[in-house]
């Protein structure tokens, strides 16, 4: 029993990490439209930003979640106003396969570079060391990362469901050229809400480097699996890719316990039989 | 008449020209590099290892002798039909002679079974399984490096001899890892030690903590680690973070190569026990290469082990080519060419290629330094021991090859 506990809080916190992920996916293609297929690579470049910023700057790992995300945001409005505004209105292919490409292409220069067996980045002072709990020995770090994704995740889902701000951006979706109408300009918008969705994963880059190992294919492993949280949860669902992306890592763990060699494709099956019963996902609305 | 004469001679003509081109064919060879170019194994073999076998092709000096030599190099994605497709396109399309390097034990094996099929030379430096010499032996087949039944041998009996007599098994979950945990477990049994479980991993995971919990769970005095590469630093990384070498277990990571240190760091890989059996800093021979090698790498890492034996296997490669003098497209008869001639060069020194394809040389148990013990960006080993090539590897009586019983 002591072991399942501690599967389940191991569970929670890969869950914060998919969460985290599924979340900037599911901003992006509920208010642009876009299959960012780029996620994975540009949540790889969250994690190389705060290395450089340690190794050549020398600033540490707080100062890297704040300006991670921000230097990949901006490199993600940049793609956003340089090719993606040109795709939309047309199928979603269209961008998929654009952002598939961006993802190979970033994932190849890094590799190239980088080589793939990675980079060390050590946890800051501050989270070193760990609690007994009595049913396990909980690092510091993975605690942090539980609450801090959960904080974020929330605030999002404020921001987007509850804000003002918000409000415009749902509406500009549904309808932008009566948005339009009203003086507000949808397309800086859009390229916002990008940044926005991209700066979530870089986040979630920042927070994994000292976990795993910084390296170039670190995202194309999971980018994968998030997809399918996003489809298990409904696309475009602000909530239902935060609650899907906590419970899915939990039923991950538990399966790492009980039969660890179907642990990696436990959550396709899953997905398999959502979209079988349900096909707009758990919270997702007919298109 | 002067048609039939003029038919003669072009008749003879094209006789020569065939006769010509059929000698110099005799002196050409095509080797291919089938590694892991871009996974989780592309920094301990992949460009690296084309690279070592460019390095071999120029020192041989085959090409002053009037040989040509092609090299090709693939990605197999460690997929093993991947692997078998391009081995198969290599041999039947591009007339490839030899295969070199092939990590990955299940690609390995996969396309050991193709090169025997097609009947040519197959020198394996990146994979692991003992199989290659045992059961699945093959008369076309050189295993050079190293295999599970050495990494077992010598590390596991230097642990279990030190105290370490209870073990748990985290298994990368295919053909590799199987060896390697079935290897280790007959030693520590051999050696009155008990395995009290084990958890197999899929190939290529990014989070061990639910793994890591089961292991600390068991309360093994050793975690073995049967895995590689990025498995490998992902393990020792989050184990240091769950505690478990402060809660008084030790890791033994049974296969660790100089990539996998620099990518944990010093800090966290500090103290780790394990073996290799080339090192760049053993001797002025590995130092001299290594400072070749690393100019020529874009990331200026020296060689690992399996780089080095990619070049150390092409070498002796060479050699027997060049005792045959010619005609070099009978694999099998290259390979028992090869075991002929004792093996002797600059990066693993003296040893033989025995009759089932095992290459043997000296294995070497490593330490990995600690922060302050290290002078450069890459002097991470310390050599506590060494164990003779005569008894590193699997025994020939104990070897279950089928060619030994002849």
């Amino acid at each position: 029993m002591q072991a399942l506990y501690a599967q389940l809080l191991v569970g929670l916190i890969n869950g914060s990490f998919y969460a985290l992920l599924s979340l900037g996916l599911a901003v992006i293609f509920g208010m642009l439209n876009i299959i960012n297929f780029a996620h994975g690579a540009l949540y790889m470049m969250g994690a190389f930003v705060a290395y450089f910023l340690l190794n050549l700057g020398g600033i540490n790992y707080w100062w890297a979640l704040l300006i991670a995300p921000i230097v990949v945001g901006v490199f993600g409005m940049i793609l956003e106003r340089t090719m993606l505004q040109w795709l939309a209105g047309l199928d979603h292919l269209y961008g998929l396969l654009l952002t598939f490409g961006i993802a190979l292409i970033v994932q190849g220069v890094f590799q190239n570079y980088f080589g793939s067996s990675g980079l060390p980045y050590s946890i800051p002072d501050q989270l070193k060391g760990g609690v007994n709990l009595g049913f396990m020995f909980l690092p510091v770090y993975r605690g942090w990362v539980v609450i801090f994704s959960l904080v974020v995740c929330l605030a999002t889902w404020f921001l987007i469901e509850k804000t003002q701000l918000g409000a415009y951006l749902r509406a500009a979706t549904e309808n932008p050229t009566l948005v339009r109408a009203f003086g507000i300009n949808v397309p800086r918008m859009i390229t916002l809400t990008y940044g926005l969705g991209v700066g979530l994963a870089a986040l979630a880059g920042v927070l994994s480097a000292p976990i795993n190992q910084v390296r170039p294919l670190m995202g194309a492993d999971l980018i994968i699996v998030v997809f399918a949280v996003v489809v298990i949860g409904g696309m475009g669902s602000i909530m239902g890719s935060i609650i899907t992306g906590f419970a899915l890592g939990v039923i991950e763990g538990l399966t790492k316990y009980f039969y660890p060699e179907a642990s990696n494709t436990v959550v396709f099956v899953l997905m398999v039989v959502v979209l079988l019963v349900k096909p707009t996902g758990l919270t997702g609305r007919a298109a | 008449m002067k048609n039939t004469i003029s038919a003669l001679l072009l008749g003879t003509a094209m006789a020569l020209s065939v006769a010509s081109i059929a000698s110099a064919d005799d002196k050409v060879v095509k080797i291919g590099v089938l590694s892991d170019q871009s996974g989780l194994y592309a920094d301990l073999a992949g460009p690296g290892s084309t690279l070592a076998a460019q390095m071999a092709i120029e020192d041989s000096g085959l090409k002053a002798k009037g040989w040509t030599i092609d090299l090709i190099s693939g990605d197999h994605q460690n997929k093993p039909d991947i692997g078998t497709t391009i081995a198969r396109q290599w041999f039947d399309v591009d007339k490839v002679d030899t295969i070199v390097d092939v990590p990955n034990s299940g690609v390995a094996l996969a396309v050991n079974n193709v090169v025997k099929e097609k009947n040519g030379v197959y020198i394996n430096s990146g994979a692991a399984t003992s199989d290659l010499t045992n059961a699945q032996c093959s008369p076309n087949t050189v295993h050079w490096t190293y295999d599970t039944y050495m990494l077992a041998h010598a590390t596991g009996q230097a642990l279990v001899k030190a105290g370490g007599d209870t073990w748990f098994f985290l298994t990368a979950d295919y053909a590799f890892g199987a060896a390697l945990e079935r290897d280790t477990t007959a030693v520590v049994l051999a050696n009155g030690g008990k395995v009290v479980g084990s958890v197999k991993h899929p190939l290529n995971t990014a989070d061990f903590s639910s793994f890591l919990l089961q292991a600390q769970a068991s309360k093994a005095k050793i975690i073995g680690l049967a895995n590689a590469g990025g498995d490998t630093t992902n393990s020792i990384k989050q184990a240091a973070e769950f505690g478990i070498v402060k809660g008084g277990q030790k890791l033994a990571a049974l296969l660790l190569f100089l990539t996998d240190v620099k990518a944990i760091g010093l800090e966290t890989a500090q103290g780790l026990n394990f073996t290799e059996t080339f090192y760049w800093d053993l001797n002025d021979n590995t130092r001299a290469f290594s400072k070749r090698f690393s100019e020529k790498m874009k990331s200026g890492a020296p060689p690992t082990m399996v780089q080095a034996g990619v070049y150390a296997g092409l070498m002796h490669y060479f050699k027997a080519l060049e005792a045959l003098g010619g005609n070099p497209h009978d694999g099998a008869k290259v390979v028992a060419k090869m075991k002929t001639i004792p093996t002797d060069d600059p990066l693993f020194g003296k040893g033989e290629v025995e009759a089932n394809g095992r290459v043997t040389h000296d294995a070497y148990l490593f330490e990995v330094k600690k922060p302050s013990e290290s002078k450069g960006p890459w002097d991470f080993y310390k050599l506590v021991g060494t164990v003779p090539g005569n008894q590193a590897f699997t025994p020939l009586d104990k070897s279950t090859c089928a060619l030994l019983k002849k």
